[in-house]
């Protein structure tokens, strides 16, 4: 017998793709989330629309943590292709709930796990004989089951489904039925467990919303005063572009007409050039793709780095390369937005690591486009302050400056600050306009194939770049006295490393932490790296491509960076962070490779 | 000394001039550039209005050579069109004109160029052909006709792509054809192309002096000049100039334009409406199964919306939008916020 836990629950259900269970799932997160008990959730579906299996994963956690957890408390099994590998998946004492309207077959059979089932098939055809969503509502048994073990009231199950289905009665009633027969069934069964139950938190949940990061950027975009958008449907970032094309003309009324424009290009190439044709007339513009568009991208970007072109590429990475798993997440694009196309290039990237920071970053990246000119990789919150539109000069500007005696030349560093000033198209002071192009150009955007132009164009990039580390969101530094192992994270590395870095520290590993949010690199990683003895960075790729970045601007601390690589395509783990950390992590990818070729 | 001719904005021709042309000596581009200038000149459009775009390739460099007061973009190879459709929807108080190649439209752009064509972005296109690549010193392009023969003694055994052809059947709705060396024709045509709203399309023969220009070619310029086929002369009259054009009942056909500018076709030959889109198609099929260049505006389409307005777009160009308009309240944030509470 177990003492069951409060709130602390792993939940996994299997299912097919385009069966009905994503919202049999949703309903159950959000009751629990209703409950004011800290939660999140993680889908893991395939590159597909129907009949591939998929696992939803509901992690409720006492403590707040909301990476994705790899010892499965419960597992919901309903999908009777990957039956036999998910009653593995389980924990010991762990708790398996099946269908079964059909006797278990003995191959699913396992020692150490409590068996629970809801004839859930039987059930929906006695209640629902002639609905043709039969099959569709039978995953609200498993939701009614699980409220009766677990502890979630009807009540509560209502108010969601009420809030989800509002204006559809009829929807609520169905699926009302359904839930609450899976309910009653383990009520009046008898069927009971003792591993963890959920209490509800007053308040626990207030203020906090559920949402996902590519809702949370394109709201980010649009606060960032977005006018111009073009994109290429792409998994998994074409819910970003469909939510800026949802929230927009109801956070942008303007005076009737839209005061935007969006287009669905004809491919990524299109999407990138269109975007920069509109930044150079002087709008904000940005594109959303992944990283296969991303390399279609790659000449247009290179472009407007050297044409210095304002433009936003919000990047949704997945796991590569080439197609990859689309649906899968993986930050092995890093190296590819850094050095994005041919020639010397460097790029900003801001890096948001939770929901806030995507709707912030999404929208301060705008401002960084304008600022430096140049294209910025997702995107900003920080101490910029405001500023709108940069070093743009209009006709009345030009003219006090000419007053003055100086003279507008477009790629000239006025400043000392590697950042030019330009003009917008439909400027009509006489000197405003300029030739922009992708070949080599001197101060005044003039044809030039001169080596001493050439390099002159180069080096100010260079200085720009460098001005551009002091105006990147900063990282977030944790340091405790005395402590000589540091651990650096980013982007969705937070919770899992956060929850990771407790979990050494109940073993005896104290560690500090740096939170990278932005490349171009700060001086504070540099700063990071010196204090420790070994600093672990986590990074959800092959090659190491952060430690490469650190490395080529500190190549003398580069010997205490030891990596934690993960990339089998699933949202990181709090215990693979541990298990890599205590196994001594690999150094190097070489050293994983090595670790193959031994063990082969 | 003569004083200077100015156009209704006081400009003269020479305001409309840009910088010394690297083109080889006699090649046609230089002549279309003159073209350009011209039209341009004579229409009294304000360069400072003007936006010119250009991909890469010879043609793709002429732009410096014109209107030099204009902000010009050279971008990348094969992908003016999005650029331009970029440019477009942020200002659409701009005039774009664009000028491309045959490799830089029709090979590496081609995509782009056909859903530019289908969205009916507006602009002003011109596709100055030559049928091969004179900047990588000789090869075929994709307008290169079936058993025109290379500098080299290669013949080409794969058909052309016919850029007016594909151009109607891509939703473009103006579309005409010149030849460089008949400013006659073409300077009309582009003032035509420049008063239209929507993707006005120009596929101006343009012979490579260089590499095309040899027995056996079918783009030489003695091949071209023997095989011009002209629909009709060509007039523009623009919308300020209230006068009456040399214009015959039953033999010529007025265009109306928008903004009120029309063009007069004096008809050569036969019976040629450029509105109708399946006779326009027949006689470029025609032409080409005789080896002739048909000439003159091929096509217009006055009903089409240009894609600006098609996305009912704000008259504000969307670059001149305050940052009052650009940053929604904060409230409405706090609302949507709360929708994701339930």
């Amino acid at each position: 017998m177990e003492t069951p836990t409060i709130n602390d629950l792993n939940i996994c259900i299997a299912t097919e793709n385009g069966s009905g269970s994503a919202s049999a799932n949703n309903i159950l997160f959000k009751a629990i989330f209703k409950m004011g008990i800290p939660c999140s959730s993680k889908n893991m579906f395939p590159s597909n629309i129907q009949g591939l299996p998929t696992w939803y994963q509901i992690r409720a956690s006492a403590e707040g943590y909301l990476g994705r957890k790899d010892v499965i408390d419960v597992m919901v099994m309903f999908n009777d292709v990957t039956a036999a590998k998910d009653i593995h998946r389980v924990r010991d004492g762990g708790i398996i709930l099946y269908d079964d309207s059909t006797p278990l077959p003995p191959h699913l059979k396992r020692e150490g796990v409590q068996y629970l089932g809801v004839p859930a098939d039987k059930i929906v055809q006695k209640i629902l004989p002639t609905s043709p969503l039969r099959g569709k509502q039978k995953n609200m048994l498993y939701v009614g089951a699980l409220a009766y073990l677990f502890g979630i009231d009807m009540e509560t199950i209502k108010a969601v489904l009420e809030d989800t289905f509002g204006k559809k009665p009829a929807v609520i009633e169905s699926n009302l039925v359904c839930i609450d027969a899976g309910y009653r069934h383990m009520q009046e069964n008898g069927l009971n467990q003792d591993i963890a139950r959920f209490q509800a938190i007053p308040n626990g949940n207030k203020g906090k919303i559920i949402t996902e990061g590519n809702t949370a950027c394109a709201l980010g975009t649009i606060y960032g005063g977005v006018s111009f958008i073009a994109w290429y449907p792409i998994t998994p970032s074409s819910s970003l572009a469909e939510s800026i094309e949802y929230y927009l003309p109801r956070l942008r009324k303007g005076n009737g007409k839209p005061t935007y424009a969006i287009v669905q290009a004809e491919d990524e190439i299109a999407a990138a050039g269109m975007i920069i044709g509109a930044g150079w007339a002087g709008t904000r513009s940005m594109t959303c793709t992944s990283g296969p568009g991303l390399s279609l991208m790659n000449e247009s970007v290179g472009l407007a780095y050297f044409t210095e072109i304002p433009s936003v590429f919000l990047i949704v990475q997945r796991g590569g390369p080439s197609t990859g798993l689309p649906t899968r997440t993986q930050q092995a694009d890093l190296q590819l937005m850094y050095c994005c196309s041919h020639g010397d290039t460097r790029h900003i990237i801001l890096i948001p690591h939770d929901m806030k920071s995507c709707f912030d970053f999404a929208r301060r990246s705008f401002d960084l486009a304008e600022r430096f000119q140049t294209p910025v990789f997702v995107a900003t919150d920080l101490d910029l302050g405001m500023n709108f539109w940069g070093k743009v000069l209009t006709a009345e500007q030009i003219e006090q400056w000419e007053k003055q005696g100086k003279k507008f030349r477009r790629y000239f560093d006025a400043d000392g600050d590697g950042i030019p000033y330009r003009t917008i198209p439909g400027n009509r002071h006489p000197h405003a306009s300029y030739f922009t192009r992708g070949s080599g150009h001197d101060a005044d955007a003039r044809y030039s194939e001169d080596e001493k132009d050439y390099k002159e164009t180069l080096d100010r990039l260079r200085r720009k770049f460098e001005t551009a580390r002091k105006y990147v969101p900063k990282p977030i530094v944790e340091m405790n006295e005395g402590v000589k192992t540091g651990v650096i994270c980013f982007g969705s590395s937070y919770e899992a490393t956060r929850e990771a870095r407790n979990r050494l520290r109940a073993e005896g590993l104290k560690t500090n932490h740096l939170l990278l949010r932005a490349l171009p690199l700060s001086e504070e990683v540099k700063k990071f790296l010196e204090a420790h003895e070994v600093v672990y960075l986590v990074e959800q790729n092959r090659d190491a491509q952060m430690a490469a970045i650190i490395k080529e601007d500190w190549p003398e601390l580069g010997a205490k960076i030891v990596s934690v690589l993960i990339y089998d395509g699933l949202p990181v783990t709090a215990g693979e962070i541990v298990r890599q950390i205590f196994n001594g992590a690999q150094a190097t990818p070489r050293e994983v490779l090595r670790q193959v070729q031994v063990k082969g | 000394m003569a004083e200077k001719k100015l156009n209704r904005i006081n400009l003269s021709e020479k305001d409309y001039e840009g910088a010394a042309s690297t083109m080889c000596r006699g090649c046609g581009h230089d002549a279309i550039t003159a073209s350009i200038i011209r039209a341009f000149f004579q229409s009294g459009v304000d360069p400072r209005k003007v936006v010119k775009l250009s991909g890469i390739g010879c043609s793709s460099k002429t732009p410096a050579y014109f209107l030099s007061q204009a902000f010009g973009f050279n971008g990348v190879h094969g992908r003016m069109s999005a650029l331009a459709t970029g440019a477009n929807l942020a200002n659409r108080n701009l005039i774009p004109i664009g000028v491309s190649g045959d490799g830089d439209t029709a090979a590496i752009g081609l995509g782009n160029f056909c859903h530019m064509m289908r969205r009916n972005v507006n602009i002003t296109y011109i596709v100055e052909n030559n049928g091969v690549y004179g900047l990588t010193k000789g090869q075929f392009s994709a307008t290169a006709d079936k058993g025109s023969r290379m500098k080299a003694g290669k013949i080409n055994d794969i058909p052309a792509i016919d850029v007016a052809e594909l151009a109607i059947t891509f939703g473009a709705t103006y579309v005409a054809r010149s030849f460089s060396g008949d400013r006659k024709q073409l300077a009309p045509l582009i003032q035509g192309a420049l008063a239209h709203k929507g993707s006005a399309i120009l596929d101006v023969l343009s012979p490579c002096v260089t590499f095309n220009n040899h027995e056996g070619s079918t783009k030489s310029l003695k091949y071209i000049r023997e095989n011009l086929d002209p629909i009709h002369n060509v007039d523009f009259i623009p919308q300020y100039e209230n006068i009456e054009a040399d214009y015959k009942e039953g033999t010529d056909h007025a265009v109306t334009l928008h903004e009120g500018s029309r063009i007069v076709l004096h008809k050569l030959n036969s019976d040629y409406d450029p509105t109708n889109k399946t006779q326009a198609l027949t006689a470029i099929h025609a032409a080409v199964a005789e080896g002739k260049f048909l000439t003159g505006l091929i096509y217009y389409d006055p009903n089409r919306l240009e894609f600006a307005e098609e996305l009912n777009l704000c008259e504000t160009p969307l670059a001149e939008l305050g940052q009052d308009l650009l940053q929604p309240p904060a409230e409405l944030l706090d609302e949507i916020n709360a929708e994701f509470m339930k």
